[in-house]
């Protein structure tokens, strides 16, 4: 089977177009590194099949990066590249297809984004274009599917080495070519232009970003508490409640499939967060607290990231986070780990050194809380009004500076500066977000529910077995004696390992106060790494870096908690 | 006059004249399209030696102060 390769710099529409061409439905925004390892998939051209990869985006074949490197090592693997072209750019975007059309792959070019440049008052003659280059132009636009079977048409056309020049010549070439085909009609500054030059300035920037993350968490919680008491609780309440009571009825209150399937009854009733039954907190848990503040993240964040403000949020908080030790793009895997860790660690390979890469995934399994944790621990909480949280969060960001800070003063490496290009702001399109916030929420699923419902079985089995009293003895000296828990909080410390969200619902039953339930909410946040960001941690950084985490958070979380339980 | 892209005001233009540093960073510059000759805007700059913003050939890009400091500029007085 033959193989096409999707080339282009970073942040011009690849995983769009290839959306388009293969149906394969991808996460794309609009910042450059939204992809980061390559995906493939299927596209019949006239009567044949061929694998086309998405590569991440890249501005030239000397990587800089981790996704540069990437990218550049699936180029020689490919028949055909089609080399996607930003319209609105195509001076820039040039460099790289100039030395894609030296490397010597057949090469086609998409001038995406046509419909964007024709808006900005860039006309491009694309016929003019094919014939300086030698290689098929076609104008597509990613977004609305516009060019797409043309591109796939003029596939057979694509040559090799088309267009001979010196490699410290090609800005030259570059500037005549822009000349014969490129005309720019005189165009006013838009509303969008200003309002990026307000959110980049030093004095209005750091106000505005103030007030968008503030609004951010005002609107997830918003969107996450609407759903929980128009749609879930009435439905848990009112229609799953009697159905769990009448096979509650049938099962007979002191059978094993009892115990196993609806859990203990509390004055004959279910409580959905103690019951502790698969059907009964199982189900709950993930899909009724954890599911409507992980889908409010998702659409906030995709907002945040299609509007194009998450690099600018990058370039405002760079000196600062330079002082941490970080480059100011470790602000956005920070955040998407707030989502959940996996795509957040994943995403730390848009940052340039190992380094840096390591310590900002760290950060993050040590620090911040995923989604379904935050929403947990709100939920757990939720007695004591806003106090808990607070000093949770509070202890886990000085956690985090300082971690930051020690991190800084080991690492002799430097610190890679900032480089980056700001794309121009868009206004998020429903049919992209709708899509991107689907796929997540889907993945979430995916992974939640099992690990739940396993967590859940293997508490039961577990107490049932008298093991939790066993191990709870075992680590009593730690968990009683540094921590101040009671000893039976061992086994859901434990069970953090499968998922920490449900391993914070565990807690409900186990009747701590105050001071308790907020030192151990902290523990398990720090303690060690879910079993999904174990893999990825281990894969994206080998066997030695994960050990060294590993034992960092084990060691910060008693530090931390030992603390908490000193000072409370 | 020669000066590098951190002395520069917001919104002057120049031309850039040269590029300190060693091969990695120039090459990196240059596939961005900041090479000797091309005509740049420096744009808003972020406080306590942050990020420098300038616009070449319609793309807005941000730079590093330590980064920017090697790029030398030639402007109109």
């Amino acid at each position: 089977m033959k193989r096409i390769v999707l080339m282009g710099n970073p942040n011009v529409g690849k995983s769009a177009l290839f959306a388009r061409l293969t149906g394969v439905r991808m996460i794309s925004s609009n910042y450059p590194g939204t992809t980061v390892e390559f995906t493939s998939g299927k596209v019949k051209i006239g009567p044949e099949f061929m694998e086309i990869i998405d590569a991440p985006g890249t501005y030239s074949l000397e990587p800089a990066c981790k996704a540069e490197e990437v990218a550049a090592h699936i180029l020689p693997a490919g028949d055909v590249v089609i080399n996607a072209v930003d319209a609105t750019q195509l001076e820039r975007n040039l460099f790289l297809t100039m030395a894609l059309l030296k490397f010597g792959k057949p090469v086609v070019i998409a001038l995406n984004m046509a419909d964007e440049a024709h808006h900005k008052g860039i006309r491009i003659d694309a016929g003019r274009l094919e014939k300086i280059l030698g290689v098929p132009v076609v104008e597509t636009c990613a977004i609305s599917g516009e060019g797409i079977k043309q591109l796939a048409g003029r596939l057979a056309d694509a040559k090799a080495n088309s267009f001979p020049h010196q490699d410290h010549e090609r800005w030259q070439h570059i500037g005549n070519i822009i000349q014969q085909v490129q005309s720019l009609k005189h165009h006013h500054h838009t509303l969008l232009e200003i309002f990026s030059d307000l959110t980049l300035h030093p004095a209005t920037g750091i106000l505005f970003a103030l007030l968008v993350v503030l609004a951010c968490f005002q609107v997830v919680r918003w969107i996450g508490e609407g759903f929980i008491t128009l749609l879930l609780d009435p439905f848990f309440n009112v229609v799953w409640q009697p159905w769990l009571m009448r096979l509650s009825g049938v099962l007979g209150p002191d059978s094993w499939l009892h115990y196993l399937l609806i859990g203990k009854l509390f004055h004959g009733q279910i409580n959905y967060a103690e019951s502790l039954g698969l059907l009964s907190t199982g189900i709950y848990v993930p899909l009724a607290m954890v599911l409507p503040y992980v889908f409010a993240f998702f659409l906030v964040l995709g907002i945040l990231e299609d509007t194009g403000y998450l690099p600018r949020l990058g370039i405002l908080l760079d000196a600062p986070l330079h002082r941490l030790g970080l480059h100011g793009f470790a602000i956005i895997p920070l955040l998407l780990g707030g989502g959940c860790h996996v795509p957040g660690i994943l995403s730390t390979r848009m940052l340039e050194s190992r380094p840096q890469r390591v310590v900002t995934a760290m950060l993050i399994t040590i620090c911040i809380p995923c989604m379904g944790q935050t929403a947990m621990i709100y939920g757990f909480l939720a007695g004591s009004g806003a106090l808990g949280p607070f000093i949770i969060f509070a202890t886990l960001a000085v956690a985090g500076l300082g971690l930051a800070l020690i991190a800084k003063a080991f690492n002799r490496a430097e610190i890679p500066e900032m480089f980056v290009e700001i794309p121009p702001y868009r206004l998020p399109g429903f049919r992209m977000l709708s899509l991107k916030v689907g796929l997540r929420t889907r993945q979430f699923l995916l992974e939640a529910l099992p690990y739940v419902l396993l967590g859940v079985l293997i508490m039961n089995v577990l107490y049932s077995l008298q093991v939790i009293k066993i191990l709870g003895n075992l680590a009593a000296p730690i968990t009683t004696g540094i921590l101040g828990l009671p000893a039976d909080t061992t086994a859901s410390l434990l069970l953090g390992f499968l998922r920490k969200d449900v391993s914070v619902g565990m807690l409900a039953p186990l009747g701590l106060d105050f001071k308790q339930s907020v030192i151990a909410c902290v523990v398990l946040v720090m303690q060690f790494p879910c079993i999904a960001t174990l893999v990825i941690l281990l894969r994206e950084f080998g066997t030695k870096d994960t050990l060294a985490i590993l034992t960092i958070m084990f060691i910060m979380s008693l530090a931390v908690g030992g603390m908490l339980n000193l000072l409370l | 006059m020669l000066v590098s892209l951190t002395e520069m005001k917001t919104n002057q233009k120049g031309k850039v004249a040269g590029i300190g540093g060693g091969h990695g960073i120039r090459a990196r510059l240059n596939a961005m399209g900041i090479h000797e000759g091309v005509w740049i805007t420096r744009k808003n700059a972020q406080p306590l030696r942050g990020p420098v913003l300038l616009e070449v050939a319609g793309c807005k890009l941000a730079v590093g102060f330590g980064m920017a400091q090697k790029i030398m500029v030639e402007v109109l007085e």
